[in-house]
């Protein structure tokens, strides 16, 4: 997201005398985190005070709620529920991964394969694709192979098609380049285009991993539950309602978390120029 | 300031016995419908700065790519030492408007790449590179990459690169107009230079008519579109003065004068 | 691309695909994928009875509604955000999260909130899809160049006016792109609600079908599906394209 620009023009420095504490300065400083931070704490109050009335039966205070999810945490119930969640999910955006990159770069370089395949991609993507989850169970059980299969499902079409719009899209002037220095076509490939569309591929993994997690919940609350959706639907069937509540957040947390931590990479290793100073 | 218009054939008004690096002939350019260049005949003497002046679309970055290979001409042909040429080659190296740098890779990287095109092993062109670093007065800057450098300092990369694969004919498209201006003058003052130094053949486009008149041998002014020879202009002035005493020089301001009026009949 | 020196358009090769589709189904080696024939004659068939008009129905008014509301709510959150600081600022850590988390775990939550009726469809198909809308609104909202609001200032606009005649027009083919995109994830938050509520509309058929291993009509009913929402995304598209002209030049 892009800083919030001026409505009125004016400037945000703040113009403290010195005789203001430093303390007022350095906040200042970090007031970005210091807004996330009064954020959440907002919502968790809200939600408190929403559980408190309460809203519904079914419907815990968050204190109840981080009072499960530190016991979860620690009884090792998130560990175990994770380490099976995990695999499908890590398999299929593997898999995914190497398939999707290597079709979209064969897309962006070939006419006829993007003639082709991106069609199909493009409506895959756009498809409500969990209406064909069922279906998977039907010839591939309702194991390990099912989950990733859901998995690959979701994540392929976004990774492709990533990949072939970043090398169709390779800066026109730096191809320009290469061929008034005599490059070869592999040397074009390998030195110019794969490198100019690194970024956006790599955004493309992110995306895919996005919807790998969709996948992979959808497949464990669709096909049969395992991980994190077991852990959802058994706290839902005896009531524990705080328990419940703290898996989904923890799976909300762990998705984000790890999509945060991607674009942070991203945007440190593949974009230097575009990081805020 | 020599006047040798079109009338006279820029072939015939060639000084007897100079040597052409470039000889362009018949070239003409059609983008479907429209005729971009109409049959231009012109030849380039070596190791001269030879300018193309004109207004926005008279086709003389069209012309300039033609003459690198970079795009094909409808009709006609180009020689390099003699030789027809339809692609790019080793003979002629580009310099871009935009610059053209790979953002993933430092400045060392960028200038030894055409070297690195043709196979040549990495301490070899590496060596080579640094030199030309050197000598666009870049030294120091080897390993920043080019989103740490201003436009001045990422054009002078562009022709380092153009240097370092050591062509016999270089082809500057624009090069400074994405410069600032105080940094432009310097350009043009160390581009002098590089001439007078490197011995190559340079041709050069421009829409600034000071800036052809300060750094060229020759100027080719070309008419509005469909692109043709106008006007070929050799400025006389005494480049051993400073710089500064160049832009007050009289034959300087009046041939930019002279060209100023001829263009303006162009413009309207 | 071009074949024998005329131009093929994009979409055609999905032409191929279908006639592919048919020589598997016909070759009958899964007997999963029926030849599209069949399948398309399933769908005209299916298409005329009371179940499907019925359950297409339900799931129409719960779609429709619930990206009303997310029209409505991500539009004006977008706004607010995009011309406020002190709203993004708190706004804008949850937006991001929500826009790409698996809302899909969210729907067990809103089940056992709202039951298990329309109610919970509709708010999957909010939540859903008001995230995308809010974020390309504000992004919309902020694009705006600051010249053209203060010449609309400069010229005595009253807010009302500022608003509804430059702002909203200025961002107006980022919040259509945003609309755009949230019918997408509509569409799959309108499907996943009812598969997982599976008592209701289009997810109670799929069950049907597939318990049955009905895969003519199953076939048929996700052809209608997906259809129907390329259809969506398309019509958004063309009139994103009658703001297009004025896209590049704010």
């Amino acid at each position: 997201m892009s800083l919030p620009a001026q409505a009125n023009g004016s400037s945000r420095a703040v113009h403290n005398p010195e005789a203001s504490s430093s303390l007022w300065r350095r906040l200042s400083e970090h007031r970005a985190a210091l807004w996330r931070i009064a954020s959440i704490g907002l919502f968790f109050l809200i939600w408190e005070i929403a559980g408190r009335i309460p809203i519904s039966f079914a419907f815990p205070t968050f204190l109840e709620t981080l009072r499960a999810f530190l016991v979860m945490t620690f009884d090792g119930s998130f560990a175990a529920a994770y380490a099976e969640t995990l695999q499908p999910l890590v398999i299929g955006i593997a898999i995914s991964a190497v398939i999707g990159v290597g079709v979209g770069i064969v897309m962006g370089l070939s006419r006829f394969a993007e003639w082709l395949v991106a069609p199909v991609f493009i409506v895959l993507q756009a498809a409500p694709m969990a209406a064909l989850i069922p279906l998977i169970t039907f010839v591939y059980g309702i194991g390990l192979l099912a989950k990733t299969l859901a998995v690959i499902m979701l994540a392929l079409p976004v990774i492709a098609l990533n990949g072939y719009k970043a090398v169709r899209n390779a800066n026109p002037s730096l191809v320009a380049m290469c061929y008034s220095f005599q490059g070869t076509r592999w040397q074009r490939i390998a030195k110019i285009i794969i490198p100019d569309a690194s970024p956006v591929i790599f955004a493309g993994l992110r995306l895919g991993l996005a919807a790998g997690f969709i996948g992979v919940i959808l497949a464990e609350l669709l096909i049969t539950p395992t991980g994190i959706g077991d852990l959802i639907t058994y706290h839902r069937s005896v009531a524990d309602y705080p328990e419940m509540y703290a898996a989904v957040v923890s799976i909300i947390l762990v998705s984000t978390l790890t999509l945060s931590a991607l674009e942070a990479f991203e945007l440190r290793v593949l974009r230097p120029e575009k990081r805020r100073s | 300031m020599r006047n040798i218009t079109a009338q006279a054939t820029a072939a015939a008004a060639m000084p007897a016995g100079s040597d052409v690096a470039v000889e362009v002939r018949g070239i003409a350019k059609m983008y479907n419908e429209v005729e971009a260049l109409r049959s231009i005949d012109l030849d380039f003497p070596r190791g001269k700065l030879t300018t193309l002046l004109g207004p926005s679309g008279c086709g003389k970055t069209t012309l300039l790519k033609i003459i690198a290979g970079l795009i094909p001409a409808t009709a006609g042909e180009i020689r390099v030492n003699g030789k027809v040429v339809t692609g790019p080659g080793p003979e002629r190296a580009f310099v871009f408007q935009d610059f053209a740098l790979m953002p993933w890779a430092t400045v060392m990287r960028n200038v030894a790449f055409g070297l690195e095109l043709k196979g040549m092993g990495k301490d070899e062109r590496q060596a080579i590179a640094a030199r030309y670093i050197g000598e666009v007065g870049l030294a120091g800057f080897e390993d920043k990459y080019p989103h740490e450098l201003s436009g001045g300092m990422r054009q002078r990369v562009g022709l380092a690169r153009a240097f370092a694969v050591n062509a016999d004919v270089l082809l500057l498209d624009e090069p400074f107009s994405a410069v600032d201006e105080q940094n432009r003058r310097k350009f043009q003052e160390d581009l002098l230079e590089l001439v007078e130094k490197e011995k190559k053949t340079f041709i050069f486009v421009t829409h600034s008519i000071e800036e052809a008149v300060y750094c060229s041998d020759r100027i080719i002014i070309l008419s509005r579109r469909p692109g043709r020879i106008a006007q070929i202009i050799e400025p006389e002035i005494d480049r051993s003065a400073s710089p500064d005493a160049i832009r007050r020089d009289q034959s300087y301001l009046d041939t930019v004068e002279e060209i100023w009026q001829g263009l303006k009949r162009y413009v309207d | 691309m071009t074949l024998f020196g005329y131009r093929v358009p994009m979409m055609a090769s999905l032409i191929v695909w279908c006639v592919v589709w048919e020589l598997v189904g016909r070759s009958g080696v899964m007997f999963l994928i029926p030849p599209l024939s069949d399948v398309l004659v399933a769908a005209v068939a299916l298409v005329q009875t009371g179940t499907w008009q019925a359950a297409a129905l339900t799931t129409l008014n719960s779609f429709l509604l619930g990206m009303a509301l997310s029209i409505v709510v991500g539009v004006v959150l977008g706004v607010l955000m995009g011309r406020f600081p002190a709203i993004d600022n708190l706004l804008g850590i949850w937006v991001n999260i929500f826009v790409s988390a698996p809302l899909s775990a969210l729907v067990p939550v809103l089940m056992i909130l709202f039951g298990m009726g329309e109610t919970t469809v509709v708010v999957t198909v909010f939540l859903f899809a008001v995230w995308i809308i809010v974020l390309d609104t504000r992004a919309g909202i902020q694009g705006v160049p600051n010249s053209l609001i203060e010449m609309g200032r400069s010229y005595g606009a009253s807010k009302f006016a500022l608003y509804y005649k430059i702002i909203l027009l200025a961002a107006l083919p980022e919040i259509l792109a945003g609309i755009r995109l949230g019918v997408i994830r509509g569409v799959k938050g309108v499907v996943i609600g009812q598969l997982l509520v599976s008592i209701i509309g289009y997810g109670e058929l799929f069950e049907l079908y597939s318990r049955n291993f009905d895969m003519e009509n199953f076939w048929a009913l996700t052809i209608i599906l997906f259809a129907a929402a390329m259809l969506l995304s398309a019509i958004i598209e063309s009139i994103e394209k009658r703001v297009d002209y004025y896209a590049g030049v704010r």
